[in-house]
């Protein structure tokens, strides 16, 4: 059987990075030399990556349950949601997890920043005195309603029912700053969730499994729908996103994190001050 | 799209084995990467790498068991970028630089996926019904994706999509226009509505359907050239004709053409604004009815008749300009107009003018502008592409199909969806439109433009990648045709 291999393409100072679902783009700065070297590390650590990561998939689509992984992605997937009490499996970090592997694959001498961005689950590595800006969307306004900007190594993931991963909750999206992009991956995807009308029938949902057989949500009903909902309803949603969200924060797994629903935006944490 | 071999089905679930992620996937849906779809429980490539064959019989998808990726006998290839993908947002090269011999001459075509955040689609609805005011908002699910145009002679025209839909407005925007323009593009049907106007359903190479009403025919003139070509075949079996239409409505006694055949005044009276004797402007407002106006009773246009110039038993026509909706009336002893049965020299007439209206269809073109980025994927120097485009040593083509270059800067194309195979379009979330383009040139123009010699892979070589092959559309130039470069090949 032959597979599609990994695809590495140069496009100016980035280096873009696919194989199979999986589409990275990444961006170092710095000396050139170390640049060029950083690339060639990137492109060593993803060769194997996913041919590594799919032995243990079965292990990963369910909670953690001890049973052993081996990939290095896997095993910072594994990390991610350790000690969660809520249901999750690994699967909800693998975004997340592939961009602070290749992240960790990147640094060295030389290198005044580095950024893997993974369809928008974006880990970062800043050097003293560099500052990385980002653009926060609401999804419904054009442009962004505010930038942040980060100086220290972070990750950042953003979730929603709209994105290609599925939702249990109805937020357009929730974005959340962390330490890793593995933790903002989860914590995004779990507060995403928390966003939430429970048994409303202004939202239409499916089974996972009926939409894509290898789910990890098996039959969960995820989020295929949102009608037009009353304000109300949508100040309901958000505040039990912003509970969920300020229990992450006081627990120091999420710095900031910034929810949207329908038009309606709320900020939780510090480090969201929006500019 | 193309059939891929199935290694597995479990309850309906078909198993893709294109990367190792091995995902199974259920009717309807596409796999982890949303490039591989379950069809009807056939595994299809959402984005197969298309080539183009020369020949007469259609060959729709490839199998990839019974084809050795050689020349079809008799045939030419091209090798368009459907599937082929992208360098964006410059990765350099383009993704399949293919040399071949063509007529004994060394060609090169270079081959991409563009993305076009600047493109939209001009539409050419051929009806003459009212579908809404000029500059009105095109929308669909409630938003904005184009402008009505100016009409054209029997046709309305709509302006889709650019730039400022895509990404000028709310995500939502910008996500239902590119939705609407990849529907179109690919020959799909998509529903619009036009503010203060009618909704439409369009589809590329289909008759509109404008408010539920499917259009069958184009007029064949306005109400005066209507007149002027059948009048000869009236004069002798009725009175009077009134040629009801949106533009210009025509009354045969008072025409020229039925003044040169003798025909007596009836002392008519339409309303309206006269124009030279005979036509009128502006009858009625637009609408769905007769001729493209709002009437549904023709004789809601006409005054009373006076004894001074009509008569009792007086004979009179009244038909559309696309003979859709006809009246015949006679008057009575109070001159008032009763319908009567059609006389059949006169139903042969307006079966005539009905024969002569064509069908209605709508058209689609593509229209995108080929970025900076894009040309660095052919060429170091961009410039030095757009220049050999204009001097035409260059020949662009959008999935193999013909385009037209607009003149002045850049690389600006237009080309009919219709000559591009199927699904030759694909979407970026940005949102932006994937068009295929190739750029094809003698080997010599494309070392002289700067472009990426090492990077030329000989065609048997792309063969083999090849995942779907197309017949040309009939009737359309072959990209490499000698008539397509300056000095003949
Ligand atoms: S659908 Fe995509 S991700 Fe899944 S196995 Fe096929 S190629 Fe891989």
């Amino acid at each position: 059987m032959t597979y599609e291999r990994p695809q590495a393409n140069r496009s100016g100072r980035r280096l873009h990075l696919s194989h199979g679902p999986i589409n990275l783009i990444l961006e170092a700065a710095g000396e050139a030399h170390a640049v060029e070297a950083a690339y060639q590390r990137a492109i060593a650590a993803f060769d194997e990556l996913l041919e590594a990561l799919v032995v243990d998939l079965p292990v990963l689509r369910k909670p953690l349950c001890g049973a052993p992984v081996s990939s290095p992605v896997a095993l910072r997937m594994c990390a991610a949601v350790r000690g969660i009490p809520v249901f999750v499996t690994p699967m909800a970090a693998v975004a997340g997890s592939v961009a602070d592997y290749v992240l960790a694959a990147m640094r060295g001498e030389g290198l005044r920043r580095v950024v893997v961005n993974n369809g928008g689950d974006i880990a970062l590595w800043l050097g003293e005195g560099e500052g990385y800006r980002l653009g926060i969307s609401d999804h419904v306004r054009p442009g962004f309603v505010g930038m942040i900007t980060l100086d220290a190594a972070c990750g950042v993931a953003t979730s929603g029912w709209r994105g290609r991963s599925y939702s249990l909750g109805i937020a357009d999206a929730v974005t959340v700053l962390a330490r890793s992009a593995a933790e903002a991956d989860v914590l995004a995807t779990l507060i995403a969730n928390s966003v939430d009308l429970p048994d409303s029938p202004l939202v239409q949902r499916e089974a996972a499994c009926a939409l894509s057989p290898d789910s990890d949500l098996g039959a969960r009903l995820v989020t295929v729908g949102v009608s037009a909902l009353p304000d109300a309803n949508v100040t309901k949603a958000l505040d039990s996103g912003v509970a969920c969200a300020q229990g992450y924060i006081a627990q120091g797994r999420a710095s900031g994190v910034f929810l949207c629903l329908q038009g309606q935006t709320r900020v939780a944490g510090e480090a969201f001050a929006l500019e | 799209m193309v059939k891929q071999r199935v290694e597995s089905v479990v309850e309906g679930k078909i198993r893709c084995d294109a990367c190792p992620v091995l995902c199974y996937i259920a009717e309807g849906r596409s796999g982890a990467c949303d490039r591989y779809a379950n069809e009807g429980g056939t595994l299809v490539r959402l984005d197969p790498f298309t080539i183009l064959e020369q020949s007469d019989q259609a060959v729709p998808f490839l199998d990839g068991s019974d084809w050795d990726g050689g020349i079809a006998k008799g045939g030419q290839v091209f090798v368009t970028a459907i599937g082929a993908g992208t360098t964006y947002p410059d990765y350099k090269p383009a993704p399949f630089i293919v040399g071949q011999t063509y007529d004994d001459v060394d060609m090169v075509t270079v081959v991409t996926e563009g993305i076009f955040s600047y493109c939209g689609a001009k539409v050419k609805i051929d009806t003459d019904r009212y579908i809404g005011p000029e500059r009105a908002e095109v929308r669909v699910d409630g938003e904005a994706i184009g402008h009505v145009m100016t009409g054209e002679y029997g046709s309305q025209m709509l302006s889709l999509g650019g730039v400022h839909h895509l990404t000028g407005g709310s995500k939502k925007e910008g996500r239902v226009t590119c939705d609407a323009l990849l529907k179109l593009c690919n020959r799909q049907a998509v529903t619009v509505k036009v503010d203060e106007g009618a909704e439409v359903v369009l589809q590329a190479g289909a008759p509109p359907v404008v408010d539920g009403v499917r259009e069958e025919r184009m007029r064949v003139g306005c109400g005066s050239a209507t007149i002027g070509m059948f009048a000869k075949q009236w004069v002798d079996h009725v009175d009077e004709v009134v040629v009801v239409d949106d533009h210009i409505t025509g009354v045969l006694s008072e025409h020229q053409a039925g003044k040169l055949l003798d025909v007596k005044p009836t002392g008519i009276k339409v309303r309206g604004r006269k124009s030279t004797p005979g036509r009128y402007f502006q009858v009625a407002n637009p609408g769905t009815g007769w001729g493209g106006t709002d009437i549904t009773d023709p004789l809601s246009i006409l005054a009373p008749f006076k004894p001074k110039d009509a008569w009792a038993g007086m004979r009179m026509l009244m038909v559309s300009t696309t003979g859709e909706q006809w009246g015949y009336f006679v008057l009575d002893a109070a001159l008032e107009p009763v319908a009567a049965e059609l006389p059949d020299a006169l139903r042969l007439s307006v079966e005539r003018i009905e024969e002569n209206c064509e069908p209605s269809v709508v058209s689609v073109l593509f229209m995108g502008g080929a970025g900076g980025s894009l040309r660095a994927g052919v060429t170091e120097n961009p410039v030095g592409l757009t220049r050999s485009v204009k001097d035409a040593l260059t020949h662009v083509s959008c999935g193999g199909a013909p385009c037209y270059i607009w003149p002045g800067g850049g690389i600006t194309v237009m080309a009919d969806v219709l000559d591009m195979p199927e699904n030759a379009f694909g979407y970026v979330p940005t949102p932006a439109l994937v068009a295929p383009i190739e750029f094809t040139m003698r080997r010599a123009d494309y070392a002289a433009l700067g472009g990426y010699m090492d990077a030329v892979r000989p065609l048997d070589e792309v063969l083999g990648e090849a995942e779907r092959r197309e017949a040309a559309a009939a009737g359309a130039r072959w990209p490499m045709d000698g008539g397509n470069f300056r000095g003949n090949l």
